[in-house]
């Protein structure tokens, strides 16, 4: 059973499709990696590395661009990327 | 799907309802409490309370009351006026009388008070669910439903299983002739061109791209998009990733008009229901909550509410019976009371798209004949209507 999903070819992004605890073993793009922390489910984990600027790809659309590098396996989310169109609203910690 | 017999309340306009609702409609916060106080004495009964806060008078407010007055599940309107607002209850009241349904007015300064008042109430709401007895539901066809799309509580599983899944489930109840709408302008950025494609002319194209244009900017003067802190919690990062699911409800069939609240389509098919306010921003966020849209979805005449969820939203509503779609099935575990489809089932492979909108088609199907939705049998009946301002439909927003 999968635990992550690519929705489109073209995307660099794939999603949980179950909460992924820590240390949980993931197959992303044909190589294991090891979760470092829990991940919740709907959440993107790069399936590329992506550089600083590119584009953010999921369902075969640009959903944003990345704000930093990011290596692949890792968590995408707010910290690392940002609309095209109008900031993310965020409750402040 | 054709031949599958529903039943409804025939109306003196020809339109069919799914449901038999006394309504209570305040016309100003003042008579709000009186209005709840009647209505406490009919738990689990038919008896559903909206109204108008505002004192001063506003014509989206009086269209959106008006159009609601008249919905097709209302059977019944007594109307709460404290005696000194500026809502025109007497306008009001011949709308609805001529529209064939009882009606009454209550006015607190004139009837005495409080206490008076609410007795009053109960007595003429037992009057009017009594005179409900009486009345049979007659045969009704498929393709009268106007059926209204909503996602409420989005997270990142929400454009991936039950979105889609209601996108699949409009696309099926249009080619049995029934009409759906949808809305969210300002969960459509960056989809406008395809969007702007689907429409069956190309002016109505142009006037789509507009609606959401408009939606764009508006939320950007706001300061933020419709987003909030719970979807990135959900796993969504950007409002264009939020659209991209949002969107997917729409389905795939042609759109055939735009409207606005208060507008019933003329015709079946699907419309984007434009509910960002036209002109300069006055009023505030376009829409406050997910209640108000489904208020603005009613009152273009939507009999059901397709509420997809991701998160849990458990709102249900006053007058139109609201169909909650889970998309996750995490939270669909956790929230097994307030949720009538587990679309989450998808991601574990246990059910197909497909699957899934058949069971929101069988669903529609059981609730307009009267079966409860879990929001319904909880006793939901949310009800939020806030000031607007909208200018006419374009000429090319309807084109048939």
């Amino acid at each position: 059973m999968p635990t992550v999903l690519k929705l489109h070819p073209d995307d660099n992004v794939a999603v949980c499709i179950k909460t992924l605890a820590a240390g949980e073993d993931v197959l992303l793009d044909g190589q294991r990696i090891k979760m470092p922390a829990p991940l919740g489910i709907g959440h993107k984990l790069a399936c590329k590395n992506i550089s600083i600027g590119e584009p953010i790809i999921k369902y075969g659309i640009v959903i944003g661009t990345a704000t930093t590098a990011i290596p692949k396996g890792s968590h995408v989310h707010t910290h690392n990327m940002k609309s095209n169109y109008i900031p993310t609203y965020l409750n402040k910690e | 799907m054709e031949d599958q017999q529903i039943s409804g309340y025939l109306r003196a306009d020809g339109r069919m309802g799914i449901r038999n609702v006394v309504v209570i409609a305040y016309l100003v916060e003042c008579a709000h409490f009186v209005a709840d106080e009647i209505a406490a004495n009919f738990k689990g009964q038919p008896v559903h309370v909206i109204g108008f806060s505002g004192c001063y008078p506003n014509q989206h407010a009086d269209k959106v009351m008006s159009a609601l007055c008249r919905h097709a599940n209302v059977g019944a309107v007594l109307l709460l006026s404290l005696g000194c607002e500026s809502f025109n209850r007497q306008q009001l009241f011949k709308t609805i009388h001529s529209s064939g349904r009882l009606v009454h007015t209550i006015t607190i300064q004139q009837a005495g008070g409080t206490r008076t008042s609410i007795e009053k109430g109960k007595e003429w709401v037992s009057m009017a669910l009594d005179i409900f007895s009486q009345q049979r539901r007659m045969p009704m066809r498929i393709s009268e439903l106007i059926i209204g799309t909503i996602c409420g509580g989005s997270d990142a599983t929400s454009g991936i299983t039950a979105n889609p899944a209601v996108g699949l489930a409009s696309d099926k109840l249009i080619t049995n002739g029934a009409t759906v709408l949808f809305e969210e302008t300002g969960e459509m950025i960056g989809l406008e061109k395809d969007m702007a494609a689907r429409a069956i002319t190309k002016e109505l194209g142009i006037e789509l791209h507009k609606a959401v244009e408009k939606a764009a900017r508006y939320y950007t003067i706001m300061g933020h998009g419709s987003f909030a802190p719970g979807n990135a919690d959900g796993g969504l990062s950007t409002i264009e990733e939020k659209s991209m699911g949002a969107y997917s409800k729409s389905g795939h069939s042609p759109i055939t008009g735009l409207v606005k609240p208060g507008d019933i389509p003329p015709r079946s098919g699907l419309y984007l229901l434009d509910l960002v306010p036209d002109g300069e921003p006055r009023f505030g966020f376009p829409n406050i909550n997910d209640s108000a849209e489904i208020a603005e979805l009613m009152a273009c005449g939507c009999h059901i509410i397709l509420f997809t969820t991701g998160r849990g939203s458990v709102v249900g509503s006053a007058i139109a019976p609201v169909i909650k779609i889970c998309a996750n099935p995490e939270t669909f575990k956790r929230l097994p009371e307030d949720m009538d489809i587990d679309a989450g089932k998808l991601l574990a492979g246990k059910a197909s798209l497909e699957d899934i909108s058949d069971e929101i088609i069988q669903k529609i199907i059981a609730t307009a004949e009267g079966a409860p939705t879990c929001s319904e049998a909880l006793g939901h009946k949310e009800f939020v209507l806030s000031y607007k301002n909208f200018g006419p439909l374009g000429p090319s927003c309807l084109p048939l």
